[in-house]
């Protein structure tokens, strides 16, 4: 191209101008565009939600436990609007349903995986200086701390927060009161925020790798962010558009989900109708059952990441792995009414639903077994992440493996409104995809701080949480299996049927206390630790994958030099070499 | 650039003008045949076909879709495939069931 | 620090970052109006009756709106083309008939909202104006949204044309090929709504 006259300047970045470490405390740790600290921000805003989410819980667990008991000292503080006298209100219940759902899931889970690890790891991962749009990954941050902020201010909303579930299962979802709207509200922004997240992963993934690092040649982690992007960026845009519709229902009084002639109360309500409620639900199951693989794929990654290291050995079957991970992917977009079977589908498509579940239990199957055998023969070191991530394996698989009876459409019927719902998902989030959180915490801790955290602390933590995590779910399974329902205010104490499983409420909510306690000497070993822990190099756990080039922490820009991949992602213990692990990064 | 450069850009010109007849042109047909009242599966039939070829000349001549870069086609193929899905399922699926209106 | 690639391509891809972004968006926002058309096809099989778009709607000023948006798309790629060829002048009278191509579509919209206003027309009033207010509204704030880029890149944003023609040009493509989607979308719409 000639230049314009006026043309000198070849400099192609006005933003970067100012040297980094020149900015101030506000551009450098609150509005900064380091992928590094946008990733520990999206972090710990992450923790802090889950710590939220579940203390919703354990309160809800006690009105299980103990249903109308006044819960002590407590109970009155949150007040006569909630708890008169301490016992607890079925509007408020239900208020802590939908908003643990939804906070554990889109606030705490999500943000955790995707953007606290996805940003912090990946473009070190790939040997990139930092995501392709710094500004936007900014701004993905706030969108998504603005939706928090949205989600947490409906609680004080005149009604309370949403009482719908975290589906917000239309016609009720739009009669309801204020929470509901502030709740749309706080999803747009959410979804805004992914979406903007979704394109700087795929952009970076593919034009910022370094050189020589072929896709075959990714770490898995980076493979599961990548499709998981790619889920987050095609599945979302049809919940914001039914987000808009559910808004435009409650706000301009149009119809788009209320059925004609609905009663409420002896009284038809007065609109025009036409809608349709299940149009709700196939728009939210369009994203939803994406969200489990987004959910469970990050959480997947940073266990492969994990028990390569800690086996010496390279992953079994990492090619079946990543074509298991792109098919699973491909395949999670048109499987998602099966949580519908309950709404009087038809038999011809409630057998294509079943077939495409069957189908995409296959590939999750390949990547677990594929994790099982890495294992084998491995000389294996037992620290805080690897028991995480081995423990992540039999939790996952019974968390997929009870799923498979939902995905058939007979046995869905009689067990999908019962604790068996709850005791599986669960089982598939919370022993498994956050046990392979606290794995990735404590792995690449010493790669953000420079220290390691302390093993004793870590490993009282793990056993303590392996243990609690059962003792409140399985005996859901059980509670679940006696047709107990999901939805129960009582968790049951009204019906003669549930009697004999009754005891089991009061098993999981002390399991839930009991598991709250072992995260003390976590959130004590994660502050400790940024301070005291014990001080490392760049590659503490002799590790191939190209972040561990970096100094720890590493700075703005990454790495000193442009490093260049030569090799896959995990030669360990390869014959003949010198040190039991060949980096990437190492000619 | 070179001289090259330029003539590309004027060849480029001249299909923009032409596509802009093109689309002014269809939008007029697609106006008139829908005055005479057809029945509704072959209106909804040829306004589509027109919508259709409407939005392939903007996407294939003014988003240069015509001579993109592989991975754009990936992503938008893998973007069809589920636009499809969503389309299609959903109502197919209502209308599959015993859901009464 | 530089993020490599936003004006040369990178060999593999052919591509700049950008332009793989601005790709990503427009293929969430086809699934964000998809679900909106997938709403319209379950709301509409499943009505009694459903009424034809020109017995509610204007076509004439919608006609007229589809042509105003078809226009400014080909302005649009002639500001784009102006710089390819240097003339920078040229490039800002394109550009500034976009914008006001746009704000000319954007007030014919306000007229015809407010005429449906005025007759009692609500998104309330039956799910037909339900879709056509939602589909139409949100398309609006795209028009809206891609002017205001337009016209940062009229406006301040034209700096960057003194010091990285290039990144210039290469970003006036890019939020052309957004404002390409839009009149896109208009072109499903204006049958849709109107015709059917």
């Amino acid at each position: 191209m000639t230049e314009p006259a006026a043309v000198a300047a070849p400099k192609p970045h006005i933003a970067h101008e100012v040297p980094h470490e020149a900015l101030g405390f506000w551009r450098k740790y609150v509005f900064s565009t380091d992928h590094k600290v946008i990733g520990i921000q999206y972090a710990i805003t992450g923790l802090l939600f889950l710590l939220f989410g579940f203390s919703l819980m354990m309160l809800m667990r006690w009105q299980l436990a103990y249903p109308g008991a006044a819960l002590p000292l407590l109970g009155r503080l949150l007040g006569e609007a909630r708890m008169p006298g301490g016992t607890m209100l079925p509007e408020f219940y239900n208020e802590l349903g939908a908003m643990h759902g939804t906070i554990m899931v889109f606030l705490g889970v999500v943000p955790l995986a995707v953007g606290g690890f996805g940003n912090f790891v990946v473009p070190l991962q790939i040997g990139a200086q930092d995501m392709a749009f710094p500004r936007l990954n900014m701004a993905s941050y706030w969108s998504f701390f603005l939706g928090g902020v949205t989600m947490l201010a409906s609680f004080l909303v005149p009604g309370g927060a949403a009482q719908g579930g975290w589906t917000s299962y239309t016609p009720l979802s739009v009669l309801a009161g204020t929470g509901q709207t502030m709740w749309l509200i706080g999803m747009i922004f959410l979804i805004t925020s992914s979406l903007l997240g979704a394109i700087n992963f795929i952009t970076t993934i593919i034009q910022l790798r370094a050189k020589g690092l072929t896709f075959l040649r990714f770490p898995f982690f980076v493979w599961t962010q990548f499709v998981t992007a790619f889920l987050l960026l095609l599945a979302f845009p049809p919940l914001e558009a039914a987000a808009v519709m559910q808004l435009m229902d409650r706000v301009a009084g149009t119809s788009f989900f209320l059925p004609s002639g609905l009663v409420v109360s002896g009284q038809v309500v007065a609109v025009a109708g036409g809608g349709n409620p299940l149009l709700w639900q196939h728009l939210f199951w369009f994203l939803a059952h994406p969200e489990v693989y987004v959910l469970i794929l990050p959480g997947m990654g940073i266990v492969a990441e994990i028990i390569a290291n800690n086996t010496r050995k390279p992953l079994w079957g990492y090619r079946s792995m990543v074509y298991s991970l792109v098919f699973l992917g491909f395949m999670s977009f048109i499987v998602w009414a099966h949580h519908m079977f309950m709404t009087g589908m038809g038999t011809a498509m409630a057998a294509f639903f079943q077939t495409t579940t069957m189908i995409i239990s296959i590939p999750s199957v390949v990547i677990l077994t594929a994790l099982i055998i890495s294992l084998w023969g491995g000389s294996i070191r037992f620290n805080t992440p690897m028991l995480f991530a081995v423990a992540f394996l039999p939790m996952f698989g019974i968390g997929g493996l009870t799923g498979l009876p939902l995905g058939l459409n007979v046995a869905d019927i009689p067990l999908h409104d019962t604790y068996y719902v709850i005791a599986h998902f669960h089982y598939v989030v919370a022993p498994g995809t956050i046990f392979a959180l606290f794995a990735g915490i404590y792995y690449w801790f010493p790669k953000a701080t420079g220290r390691k955290m302390n093993e004793t602390l870590g490993k009282i933590h793990f056993f303590g949480s392996l243990v609690c995590m059962n003792v409140v779910f399985m005996p859901m399974f059980l509670m679940g299996l006696a047709g107990v329902s999901r939805r129960l205010f009582d968790g049951g104490a009204s019906y003669a049927f549930a009697q004999p499983v009754l005891h089991l409420n009061v098993v999981s909510s002390w399991g839930a206390w009991t598991l709250a306690i072992f995260q003390i000497p976590f959130i004590f070993n994660f502050f400790w630790s940024i301070w005291k822990g014990e001080q490392t190099d760049g590659n503490p756990w002799q590790a191939t994958t190209i972040e561990w080039a970096a100094p720890s922490p590493p700075p703005h820009g990454n790495f000193p030099v442009a490093p260049e991949a030569y090799r896959g992602p995990y030669e360990y213990s390869v014959p003949g070499a010198a040190k039991d692990f060949l980096p990437q990064y190492e000619a | 650039m070179t001289s090259d450069h330029a003539a590309d850009i004027d060849r480029h010109v001249r299909v923009y003008i032409t596509v802009f007849g093109a689309l002014m042109a269809l939008t007029i047909i697609t106006v008139v045949v829908s005055r005479f009242h057809l029945p509704v599966p072959i209106a909804v039939s040829v306004a589509l076909l027109v919508a259709t070829i409407k939005g392939s000349l903007v996407a294939c001549y003014f988003m240069h879709l015509i001579s993109e870069k592989k991975l754009i086609y990936a992503v938008l193929m893998l973007t069809a495939v589920f636009f499809v899905a969503l389309l299609a399922l959903p109502a197919v699926t209502v209308h599959n069931g015993y859901w009464i209106h | 620090m530089d993020i490599p690639y936003t004006v040369e391509v990178r060999r593999d891809t052919g591509l700049t970052n950008g332009k793989i972004g601005i790709w990503l968006f427009l293929a969430s926002e086809v699934m964000l109006f998809g679900a909106l058309f997938a709403s319209y096809i379950l709301i509409r099989t499943g009505a009694p009756s459903w009424p034809r778009g020109d017995t509610i709607l204007n076509v004439p000023l919608a006609t007229f709106n589809t042509l105003v948006l078809i226009s400014s798309s080909v302005t649009m790629v002639m500001a784009w083309a102006s710089l390819m060829r240097h003339r920078f002048g040229t490039f800002r009278i394109y550009m500034g008939a976009t914008i006001l191509l746009g704000f000319v579509f954007l007030v014919v919209k306000y007229f015809e909202y407010s005429h449906k206003f005025e007759n009692g027309l609500y998104p309330s009033t039956n799910n037909f104006l339900a879709i056509y207010f939602t589909l139409t509204g949100l398309h609006m704030l795209h028009v809206f949204g891609g002017m205001m880029v337009n016209a940062y890149f009229l406006g301040p944003g034209s700096k960057l044309w003194k010091t990285n023609p290039e990144w210039f040009a290469n970003r006036v493509e890019h939020s052309g090929l957004f404002w390409h989607f839009v009149d896109l979308v208009w072109i499903f719409l204006f049958p849709t709504l109107y015709l059917l």
